[in-house]
């Protein structure tokens, strides 16, 4: 018979097993994201020709081509980055920098958390019946625009106010001390040093738009047409303004209608786009949170 | 003066997101009462048939908000498990390359839009669906095939899409569990999985129940990866049945429908408005509990 002994490690079966099944769950999101990612490349890859990228799909002409929802996407982008952007960063320098703990900010924090809970069905819904019908813009891409505003501003929100929590109180009471005034210290201390948290909430946003779906299909609607040109400079820009005013589907929308038509391959293809566009949207982020810590 | 103006501005800015919540609200209400007035509020949630075409409609959605219950916390069942032991991995026992493997594929999982997790389900997973059930029911005289979209399906998909959402809460809370009380259970000669499972996690008890929650939250809102993959009829929620979810309901009808039945639709978004905002409620009585308890 065997001594009972300190130095002999107690085998325990059960932990092995419970250690397995972390491992093995972990090992789950991994093959998962190389499983999807290969997946829609294998499928896809065939439709990634040139003219898939200059073409609008036309069942008239018989092409295939995602040109007009790139375009479309792109308008989203800017559109409601520019209307989310300045009201989150805004809101969170108030939280911030003015506020004092109250009842007004125990709202503020609570709505703004509700609202990056409410689904985008229910975003859609709202689009369609306050901006669309109410404000009247019917099915257009201002209309998805400021729908998709009111998602991510709990983004930019959270992230500028994470930025500034970390902008040390040196730095203001230095600046005041000096004789700046609030606002000036806000504009010239506070806002760059915050820039890259800021940057981060938007590649945030960025990455939530380019996703959208659900919100978008009661709200910009599902044309593919692109901007027509031609008429010198100033008209140009009046008929690049004039298509925010249009309907027009972004290309999440694009491969959710191709799919319902049993459209497979055209359907992998954007899929594929849409995948090129997350990773390199995740560089980015690391990008940017890589410069944060360092500094 | 400019002073003034500025704090003004913020403060208009910061209001943005109470505007936006109460006129959601509002917008919701307005919006979904007028077919309950209609149609009667017992005959919509007490009944099961859903014949908004027919000649005399029939608007129970009964079956619709069971399917959405059901379907939620079957993905829950499934995804909160993996999830929790992918974020104790991720938390306690990854090492420094093995967590740069996973980390970023959980960020990218996250990232990945919804339609792609249905066009996914449509092609690969609702075709296997259907041979498992051509196996199953395959001397059965009264089952309905359905080619593979069923609530299976949509349960598979959405346990997916909820993992990201319960990996990172439940990590961030088991990391922010106290080093020392890590450190008294290996003390007192507890091995590593011990220390975890019975001092660790339920130290982050409260963060791990809010990773939940949020995950419900995800489950139930989502719509676009699930409308196709669950089938279009309004069934029981049986794991081979053809179901529909309060989210998909809208999305696939909202495009032909008219008069009392786009009322209707607008009714089943307040209900799933309703099911959101309890959530959030919860959630906001969780975390304001795990504040007092610090």
């Amino acid at each position: 018979m065997k001594e009972p002994t300190l130095y002999i490690k107690r085998k325990r079966p059960l932990e092995a097993f419970v250690m397995g099944i972390i491992y093995g769950a972990s090992a789950v999101s991994v093959l998962l994201l190389a499983g999807i990612i290969g997946y829609v490349f294998y499928h896809g890859f065939s439709a990634l020709k040139p003219e898939f990228f200059t073409n609008v799909t036309s069942e008239l002409k018989g092409t295939v081509g995602i040109a007009g929802n790139l375009i479309n996407t792109v308008y989203i982008i800017v559109i409601t980055l520019l209307i989310a952007t300045p009201v989150g960063v805004g809101g969170a320098i108030y939280l911030n920098e003015y506020a004092k703990p109250g009842r007004l900010v125990r709202m503020i924090e609570f709505t703004t958390e509700t609202l990056s809970g409410i689904p985008s069905v229910i975003f859609g819904l709202f689009g369609m019946v306050f901006f669309g019908a109410t404000l009247g813009l019917d099915y257009s891409i201002l209309n998805g625009c400021l729908t998709l505003s009111l998602m991510i501003l709990p983004l930019i929100v959270r992230n500028t106010q994470e930025a500034l929590r970390t902008v040390p109180d040196s730095y203001r009471s230095a600046a005041l001390g000096m004789g700046a005034a609030k606002w000036y210290m806000i504009r010239t201390v506070l806002l760059p040093s915050a820039v890259p948290g800021i940057l981060t909430g938007v590649i945030l946003a960025v990455g939530r738009i380019v996703g959208e779906s659900a919100a978008l299909l009661f709200t910009a609607g599902s044309a593919r047409a692109l901007p027509r040109l031609g008429g010198g400079l100033l008209k140009n820009l009046e008929r690049l303004w004039q298509k925010a005013g249009k309907p027009g589907g972004s290309l999440t929308i694009e491969l959710y209608l191709q799919m319902q038509n049993g459209e497979y391959e055209t359907a992998f293809g954007i899929g594929c786009v849409l995948i090129v566009i997350v990773l390199v949207i995740n560089g980015l982020l690391k990008l940017v949170t890589g410069k944060m810590t360092k500094q | 003066m400019v002073e003034r103006t500025a704090q003004m501005i913020f403060t208009v800015c910061a209001s943005f997101a109470i505007l936006a919540v109460a006129s959601i609200t509002l917008y919701m209400m307005i919006s979904g009462t007028p077919a309950i007035f209609k149609v009667g509020l017992k005959d919509i949630l007490f009944e099961t048939a859903w014949e908004p075409t027919g000649a005399e409609p029939k608007y129970g959605i009964l079956y619709v908000i069971l399917t959405s219950v059901v379907g939620t916390f079957l993905a829950i069942l499934i995804g909160v498990p993996i999830g929790l032991m992918t974020a104790v991995f991720l938390a306690e026992i990854s090492g420094k390359y093995t967590a740069a493997i996973v980390k970023p594929a959980v960020e990218l999982l996250a990232g990945i839009p919804s339609v792609i997790y249905g066009l996914l389900g449509i092609y690969l997973l609702n075709p296997l669906m259907y041979r498992l059930e051509l196996v199953l029911f395959r001397d059965s005289k009264t089952h309905q095939f359905t080619g593979g979209s069923n609530l299976l399906s949509a349960v598979l998909v959405l346990a997916i899409m909820i993992l990201p959402t319960v990996i990172n809460i439940s990590q961030t809370a088991i990391e922010s569990v106290r080093k020392d009380i890590r450190a008294a259970s290996l003390a007192l000669g507890a091995s590593k999985v011990q220390t975890i499972f019975r001092a660790v996690l339920p130290a982050a008890k409260s963060g791990i129940v809010t990773a939940v929650v949020l995950g419900v939250g995800r489950a139930v809102g989502e719509a676009m990866a699930v409308t196709l993959v669950s089938g279009s009829s309004v069934n029981l929620p049986l794991p081979f049945n053809s179901v529909r979810f309060l989210t998909t309901a809208i999305v696939s009808e909202m495009g032909y429908s008219q008069g009392t039945h786009r009322q209707m639709l607008f009714t089943i978004g307040l209900v799933l408005f309703v099911f959101i905002m309890l959530i959030n409620v919860v959630l906001n009585r969780i975390l304001k509990g795990g504040g007092e308890e610090k």
